[in-house]
């Protein structure tokens, strides 16, 4: 179980000091991100591991050493939706995770809104998930022992909100992502269409201008799937929250999308709108990604010149 | 044949140990001593203070709230009229009073060990053959010891009993701690759980109705324990059962055996539901 306490990590102090807070135009902003896992016990990898590509690749050849994130940069812009897409494997799990330092970066900035997230200490991390980031899981990561509305209003509980508060809003929110009446519920009583509305509600009422989303639909059915990418939208209208949304299914991405980054491998090989991707991938993998999608337009436009010819 | 020249004995090491700990830390122990009479005491006086009927009540109610099911708890309060027939209530009385301390001091003792077995591997890799040794021990081994420690009668017998009972509720403390799901756990670290409010908010929670399994294995292991204990002077059923054997009479042995047998059945039932009462609802 290599379960991260990210809380109880601390990052050196020279790491602190190289860390510069970059403009604040951009809500996320990251620049040359590395995860490094170790496969040995005990084999910490140094920071400086990253610098050097020859002891890198080696390792890797030695499968002592597996590079989740390889030296990512990409920016998102405030009300942005911003999609990370990718086979399983691919990283954008553990990339999701370092931003908010479930998973500690072995190197790399990150600033979201601003705020130096790699510099932080534990309590600045702890205040900062607390006030400006909220997650949406995949596989929920609801406390089976609360009621939907304790499980709605756990995060203000964390932040340390009255008790008549948390429940105000708690309730407020569940009507508006439609679990209205289902408050004392237990999350085992429900489907998981609904467990992850309570999963929505729970991180909406925190908030927090940006929001994670981890694959939040990948394990619903086809149906419910397209129910909460419609009400994911129709929140999104007056919310105009940032949204960093990790998905592997490409017709989620084009729907829910402003702009787009494929990943392969722990790298970026593509960032650009859903339309340019389609239109002009940049290299096999990511030609191979949006197939279907090129056929599906094609068949459309041959469609629409037989009908304006006919 | 194991060659004699190759025999060595820590026997002498251990009995000079305990011998120095007779004489330089006798205060101590006398302290400790003091410590858990005054505790047994108090609860054995307010046992014996209750009136026979309203023990058989209150642990009818118990009954209701643990299993749900009135008639289940009427049947379990009864269960122990038989022991007030056979004239055993003051004995059992005074053998639930050890038992009581012994699982109190446990669960002080047993539930922050187990959560430091959980939070750090160290801890368990170390205190883990300490356990099976405490539970595999013969019980007469530490008896005696513990006798000239802290004296003849209850409190060795608590002490005892302590030995044997701690583990389990150890165990299923931190193994109900690893159980919880690690979804769980991430979500509440991302929405800025700190690591004590993810231990009361979310792991101790989870863990509940293994803790309360341990609860009920420590009660069962302090009930066991008792009769031996009786070998040292403890009071109660288990002094009774030790008359019994010694003058051979079967049908007492068998009253006192019998209950201390629905001593167990009453404490087993209701810390059995008591720990499905908390797993968290499946519907």
């Amino acid at each position: 179980m290599a379960f991260h306490y990210a809380l109880s990590a601390d990052l050196g102090p020279e790491r602190r000091e190289a860390a510069h807070a970059p403009p604040l135009s951009s809500a996320i902003e990251v620049r040359g991100l590395w995860k490094v896992y170790s496969r040995q016990k005990g084999d910490a990898l140094s920071p400086g591991i990253v610098e050097n590509p020859e002891a890198l690749e080696v390792l890797e050849k030695d499968r002592r050493a597996v590079v989740a994130v390889r030296d990512v940069a990409f920016s998102v812009e405030p009300g942005e939706t911003f999609i990370v897409m990718g086979l399983s494997g691919s990283g954008k799990s553990t990339l999701i995770r370092c931003l908010m330092r479930l998973v500690e970066p072995t190197a790399g900035n990150i600033a979201v809104n601003g705020r130096n997230v790699t510099a932080m200490t534990s309590q600045e991390l702890v205040r900062f998930r607390r006030t400006e980031v909220a997650m949406v899981f995949q596989h929920y990561g609801l406390l089976p022992h609360r009621t939907v509305l304790e499980n709605a209003s756990f995060g203000l509980k964390l932040r340390g909100e009255e008790a008549a508060a948390r429940t105000g809003k708690a309730k407020e929110i569940l009507s508006r992502v439609g679990l209205e009446g289902w408050g004392r519920s237990y999350p085992a009583s429900l489907s998981g269409g609904m467990r992850q509305r309570v999963g929505i509600a729970r991180a909406l009422v925190m908030d927090s201008p940006i929001l994670f989303m981890d694959e939040p639909f990948s394990g619903l059915d086809p149906l419910i799937r397209r129910e909460l990418q419609d009400e994911l939208i129709r929140l999104q209208r007056t919310l105009r929250k940032t949204i960093f949304f990790v998905t592997h299914d490409l017709s989620e991405a084009l729907r829910l999308g402003d702009r787009m980054a494929v990943m392969r491998k722990g790298s970026i090989v593509q960032v650009g709108s859903p339309d340019d991707i389609i239109a002009d991938p940049a290299d096999d993998y990511v030609a191979r990604f949006v197939q279907d999608e090129r056929e599906q337009v094609a068949r459309a436009e041959r469609r629409m010149a037989e009908r304006r010819a006919g | 044949m194991f060659p004699k020249a190759l025999e060595y004995h820590v026997a002498p090491a251990v009995n000079s140990f305990i011998d120095w700990l007779v004489v330089e830390h006798a205060v101590f122990f006398d302290a400790v001593s003091m410590g858990i009479l005054s505790l047994l005491l108090k609860v054995n006086r307010f046992l014996i203070w209750l009136p026979w009927w309203s023990v058989l009540l209150a642990v009818a109610l118990l009954g209701v709230y643990a299993t749900r099911r009135p008639l289940a708890g009427i049947f379990l309060g009864l269960l122990l009229f038989p022991i007030g027939m056979f004239g055993l209530w003051p004995m059992a009385m005074e053998t639930l009073s050890v038992v009581i301390t012994a699982v109190f001091l446990a669960l002080i003792l047993g539930v922050p060990v187990g959560v430091l077995m959980a939070e750090r591997r160290g801890a368990s890799l170390v205190l883990r053959p300490l356990l099976d040794a405490m539970q595999t021990m013969p019980s007469f081994v530490y008896l005696i010891p513990a006798m000239m420690l802290f004296g003849l009668g209850k409190v060795p017998a608590v002490l005892a009993t302590l030995i044997y009972a701690l583990p389990p509720v150890i165990r299923l403390t931190e193994l109900g701690l690893r159980q919880v799901p690690q979804a769980v756990e991430e979500a509440a670290l991302a929405y800025g759980a700190t690591r004590w409010q993810l231990l009361r908010e979310v792991r101790i929670p989870l863990a509940m109705p293994s803790i309360l399994a341990g609860v009920n294995q420590t009660t069962m292991m302090a009930l066991a324990m008792v009769v031996v204990a009786s070998m040292i002077g403890a009071r109660g059923l288990g002094q009774e059962v030790l008359l019994a054997i010694n003058r051979i009479d079967v049908g007492r042995g068998f009253e006192a055996g019998s209950s201390v047998v629905l001593l167990a059945i009453v404490i087993d039932r209701i810390t059995q539901n008591l720990a499905r009462r908390w797993e968290p609802p499946t519907r």
